[in-house]
């Protein structure tokens, strides 16, 4: 009864939200704007919003049996991990072009996202700017090679440093003052650099961005048909035929391979003493202080570190892509790779994965959702892919309200005193 | 009995805004002794507390810690630095743990400063070199050794938020000894504690002091603990201080019984004429 | 001298706008100590319900500016406050005691779903407003510059210091102003005195999407035009200005607007329009190292 009458209520309130903004469409007509009423859109999202309410409350009334703390997760964490690791190395021998394409970008995002993880799921600092960093180090890798002609791998650490450098540099006056200033500051540093990289045409070249940065070569073997100025190529060396997809699955695993360096570099820190402190902090900066930790060090660390990884896969970003220009690095980024450290349950290294492909590959699988059966009915708009971010945002909330932990997130102490001898 | 003092405190005040949270307080800690700061309500105890640990800064008056080899001035120190150079470790009179990670972890936090220069600065110990391996084993050895002392030796690897609130308060105190203080400042210990909590609580304290080369400042209000274990004890009321001496000279002071009996609470001294 | 009145007169319009969002943030902050970061994109929510209505009313025939103003303002004031209202309570209400970071992250998550929302609902091509006031008082004319004060910036100008004056009065003479400054100081505290705590709260939310409304009427009729992402400059600035004016004070919210309108009109006429919005962030650093209670903002003491 009590469900039925919220259900009512979420619909009504619903109904003032969407008639306006939704109901009210407003087009573009030659004489200017006009009015093209939409009642079939609010009456759907009403009446949406209405039955998830219902079905909310009736959920949330149901006898519970009291469920004991799930044990043996680890294991289980062990085992998904160790198979996945397995259908990555696999894939781009059994999947087609497309798929290892696909599987980069999905590497892209969990190596940002196992970084910033660093940051929000370990320090417990929320960085809204996390972008600023992926694009400091593609674009530190593109001058570099485009004006001094360095290679991939000669630039990449310093790509790392240099992110690394300009999180130093902002978090040092900031990360002594409340936490949430920091995300407003994170913010618009976000911006900030998108802005400066339009804008500062003689360096950057502004909103053209820079071409031709060159791919990674093997041990200096280029992935080429024919190599320059008459040296070996890829092919050549290892007595194969040209194929332009060798190249492709080499990107796919230098980014796995980074990815894989961040997570084993995430997982070894923690159990050291710095990592140890960013949980502390997160947990309690007042007993930290009180302890003889320096709070703004230790944060510091955790910011510049990060940073450092976005760097690091800023400059594979430019590498793989030949090409880079500010639009690459707006809010939308950043909100993407902090939505799949939440999703992902803040601190869990598994659960970035799972939120990476997920988000990643939304729209492949709303489009094959909207193929399927025409939707479903209809159910299925055939737009779906553009609901991504509306749902991601959502999901955010949810997560937040329900399990503020995130959805795996269950933490595995750093030590264990049975794991000792005396 | 001549005291050689450890912690000095002189014309401490403090102001917020308009409220005199503390108004020109000097007392002094003696090495090796256990003293003692009661008062009613917002009297302005944990505020001598805060400004002691650097959390805030005092509006007037200087304190001065005897170290080993060089005096400390804490109103000008930064507050980690007070912990770190000082050796002044305190625990609060909410508790905080850090909640979501074990007991052996917490107790490992405590000894960053040390571990974090034997790692240097992660580097060797991302590398897993034997120094900083060795430093481990010690600071596990001591975090063993505390967890036996408060005897929650057997859930060293639960969560801190899973012990009940007494062991929660005990483990606060082993946190704060990891750090190897000086002077050790307890807020209220030994609140919510039951009467024989409440004992057992009193040998630790005790221990701690015959044991370590630790001094103990103490904010209590159970009279049964400040009396018994305590060397000296001063008294706090609205922040001004209104008697300082012995157990016995405080049990017989009359401005400190109307102050208990102004207070308005059950607190009444034990053994005192009313 | 004249361009530099001309600066002043575009500085203080833009402040008033800012001074109007700022307010949102700073009541919320006040109230519950968290950075509401959607409050931008109710500004944005605002902007785009007064657009539909003027519209809506041109399609109907009526033409009159101060019936479109009139029925504008009272049609995304209404509307803007479900959503102030609903906002609280799906995404912050639940969350109130949970860990440090929760609320900021539901924060940003509904800051998505509006611009989100109404890109899907609206799209995402940028909307112009036909302008509603034409012609202005030349105030000064000098060596060829005329400097102009336009009916809209007077319009501007007064809606916003009258809304202004009367919020302040409600917040601070009414009850529902003790109720607010009662829950700042202890929450907990004042319930047990009997305060409707979630109630206050709630309005708190309620007026700030208000006058994030009204900020975005100004904002249609001062640019003419609006997309789906105004929200997310216009709140980081209008966050700088409660910041710089003290984040927590009212007045500091109007002042630090109006401060960060000026500096960008001039940092625009006389340096740069290009990094206009690089200056306010560089502001926004400078105040948080050097006095991060603002200009009007107490110091605050981490109680322990
Ligand atoms: N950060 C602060 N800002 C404003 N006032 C404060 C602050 N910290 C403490 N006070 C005030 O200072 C006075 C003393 O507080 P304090 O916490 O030191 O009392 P106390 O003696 O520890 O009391 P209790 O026995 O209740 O713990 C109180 O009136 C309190 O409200
Ligand atoms: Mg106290």
């Amino acid at each position: 009864m009590r469900a039925l009458r919220d259900g009512g209520l979420a619909g009504l309130v619903t109904l003032v939200l969407t008639l306006p903004i939704v109901g009210l469409r407003t087009v573009a007509a030659p004489e200017g704007l006009h009015v093209v009423p939409q009642i079939r859109s609010v009456v759907t999202i009403v009446l949406l919003a209405a039955a998830a309410r219902f079905g909310i409350g009736l959920w949330a009334s149901r006898p519970r049996a009291s469920r004991p703390p799930g044990k043996g997760n680890a294991a289980i964490g062990r085992w998904v991990g160790g198979l996945g690791l397995l259908a990555a190395i696999v894939l781009p021998f059994v999947g087609s072009g497309y798929v290892t394409d696909l599987g980069i970008n999905i590497l892209i995002y969990v190596m940002l996202g196992w970084g910033l993880n660093i940051v929000v799921g370990l320090a417990g600092l929320l960085d809204l700017g996390y972008v600023a960093f992926y694009g400091v180090g593609a674009y530190t890798f593109g001058l570099l090679s485009s004006d001094f002609g360095w290679s991939f791998w000669e630039a990449l650490p310093l790509c790392g440093l240099f992110a690394a450098g300009f999180g130093v540099t902002l978090g040092f006056p900031v990360l002594r003052l409340r936490g949430d200033y920091l995300a407003i500051v994170t913010l618009g540093f976000g911006e900030i650099i998108r802005e400066v990289l339009l804008n500062w045409g003689v360096v950057t070249n502004g909103p053209n961005g820079i071409n031709g940065i060159p791919k990674p070569s093997f041990f200096g073997l280029p992935f080429s048909r024919y190599a320059p100025d008459g040296g070996t190529t890829f092919a050549d060396f290892f007595h194969l035929t040209f194929n332009p997809s060798q190249r492709q699955i080499y990107l796919y695993f230098v980014i796995l391979a980074m990815a894989l360096m961040t997570n084993f570099f995430t997982l070894r820190i923690r159990r050291l003493p710095i990592g140890r402190a960013w949980e502390a902090l997160r947990e309690d900066e007042i007993a930290c202080r009180a302890l003889g930790i320096n709070a703004t060090n230790v944060k510091l660390s955790a910011f510049g570190i990060g940073a450092m990884f976005g760097g690091f896969a800023g400059a594979f970003f430019a590498a793989r892509m030949g090409f880079i220009s500010p639009e690459s690095f707006n809010f939308g980024e950043s909100a993407l790779i902090l939505a799949i450290v939440v999703l992902g349950g803040l601190g869990s290294q598994l659960g970035i994965v799972l939120a990476a492909i997920g988000l990643v590959s939304f729209s492949e699988i709303a489009r094959s959702l909207a193929d399927l059966g025409g939707g479903l009915g209809g159910l299925i708009p055939a737009n779906f892919g553009d609901y991504r971010m509306l749902l991601f945002g959502a999901a955010m909330v949810a997560i937040m309200v329900t399990r503020p932990r995130g959805l795996l997130s269950q933490r595995h102490p750093s030590v264990l005193l049975g794991s000792v001898a005396p | 009995m001549t005291r050689t003092p450890l912690l000095e405190v002189e014309h401490l005040t403090m102001r917020f805004g308009g409220l005199v949270a503390i108004d020109d307080v000097s007392f002094s800690c003696a090495a090796h002794e256990i003293t003692a700061i009661i008062g009613p309500n917002g009297a302005g105890k944990t505020t001598v507390f805060n400004c002691l640990t650097g959390f805030y800064k005092p509006s007037v008056g200087r304190l001065t810690l005897h170290g080993r080899d060089k005096d400390h001035l804490l109103e000008r120190m930064e507050g980690f630095r007070i912990a770190r150079v000082a050796g002044i470790a305190r625990t609060f009179q909410n508790i905080r743990l850090f909640a979501g990670m074990t007991l052996l972890e917490n107790l490992l936090v405590a000894q960053h400063n040390q571990l974090m220069a034997a790692s240097f600065f992660s580097i060797s110990g991302l590398l897993g070199l034997p120094r900083y391996r060795k430093a481990e084993r010690e600071a596990i050895d001591a975090a063993r050794y505390w967890l036996d002392r408060i005897g929650l030796l057997a859930a060293a690897d639960n969560t801190a938020a899973s012990l009940p609130y007494g062991d929660q308060r005990r483990l606060e105190i082993a946190r704060a000894m990891c750090t190897k203080p000086r002077l050790l400042c307890l807020d209220e210990p030994a609140a919510g504690l039951n009467p024989m909590e409440s004992a057992r609580l009193n040998d630790f304290l005790v221990s701690l002091r015959r044991d370590h080369d630790t001094s103990i400042l103490l904010i209590e209000h159970d009279m049964s603990v400040v009396m018994a274990i305590s060397d000296h004890i001063v008294v706090l009321d609205y922040g001004r201080k209104i008697a300082e001496g012995a157990p016995s000279a405080i049990r017989e002071n009359p401005e400190v019984i109307r102050a208990y009996l102004g207070a308005d609470d059950d607190e009444t001294l034990p053994g005192a004429p009313p | 001298m004249a361009y530099f009145l001309q600066q002043l007169i575009n500085g203080l319009t833009l402040g008033a706008i800012y001074g109007l969002i700022a307010l949102g943030y700073t009541m919320v902050y006040g109230i519950i100590g968290m950075i509401n970061f959607a409050h931008g994109d109710v500004f944005m929510v605002g902007a785009f319900l007064s657009l539909i209505s003027f519209v809506v009313l041109s399609q109907l025939g009526l033409n009159s500016a101060v019936l479109a103003i009139v029925v504008a303002l009272l049609f995304s004031m209404g509307f803007a406050a479900v959503y102030g209202w609903t906002i609280e309570r799906i995404a912050y209400r639940p969350l109130r005691g949970s860990f440090r970071l929760a609320p900021l992250i539901s924060a940003i998550g509904v800051s998505i779903f509006l611009q989100n929302f109404v890109q899907l609902a609206q799209g995402a091509r940028p909307k112009s407003v036909l302008p509603l006031f034409h012609g202005g008082f030349i105030l000064y004319r000098a060596d060829g510059f005329d400097v102009r004060l336009s009916y809209l910036q007077v319009v501007i100008m007064i809606l916003t210091a009258v809304l202004m004056v009367a919020f302040t009065l409600l917040i601070q003479k009414t009850s529902l102003g003790r109720a607010q400054r009662a829950c700042e100081q202890d929450r907990g505290m004042a319930a047990l005195l009997g305060v409707n705590v979630d109630r206050t709260i709630s309005l708190t939310f309620v007026i700030g999407a208000m006058l994030a409304a009204v900020a975005g009427l100004m904002f249609d009729l001062y640019y003419g035009v609006i997309d789906f992402f105004i929200g997310f400059l216009a709140g980081i600035q209008a966050f700088t200005a409660a910041v710089l004016g003290g984040i927590g004070s009212l007045p500091g919210a109007i002042l630090g607007g109006l401060l960060i309108g000026l500096i960008q009109s001039f940092w625009s006429a006389y340096f740069s329009v290009e990094y206009k919005d690089v200056a306010v962030f560089v502001i926004l650093v400078l105040v948080l190292i050097f006095r991060p209670s603002g200009l009007l903002g107490r110091p605050e003491i981490e109680k322990v």
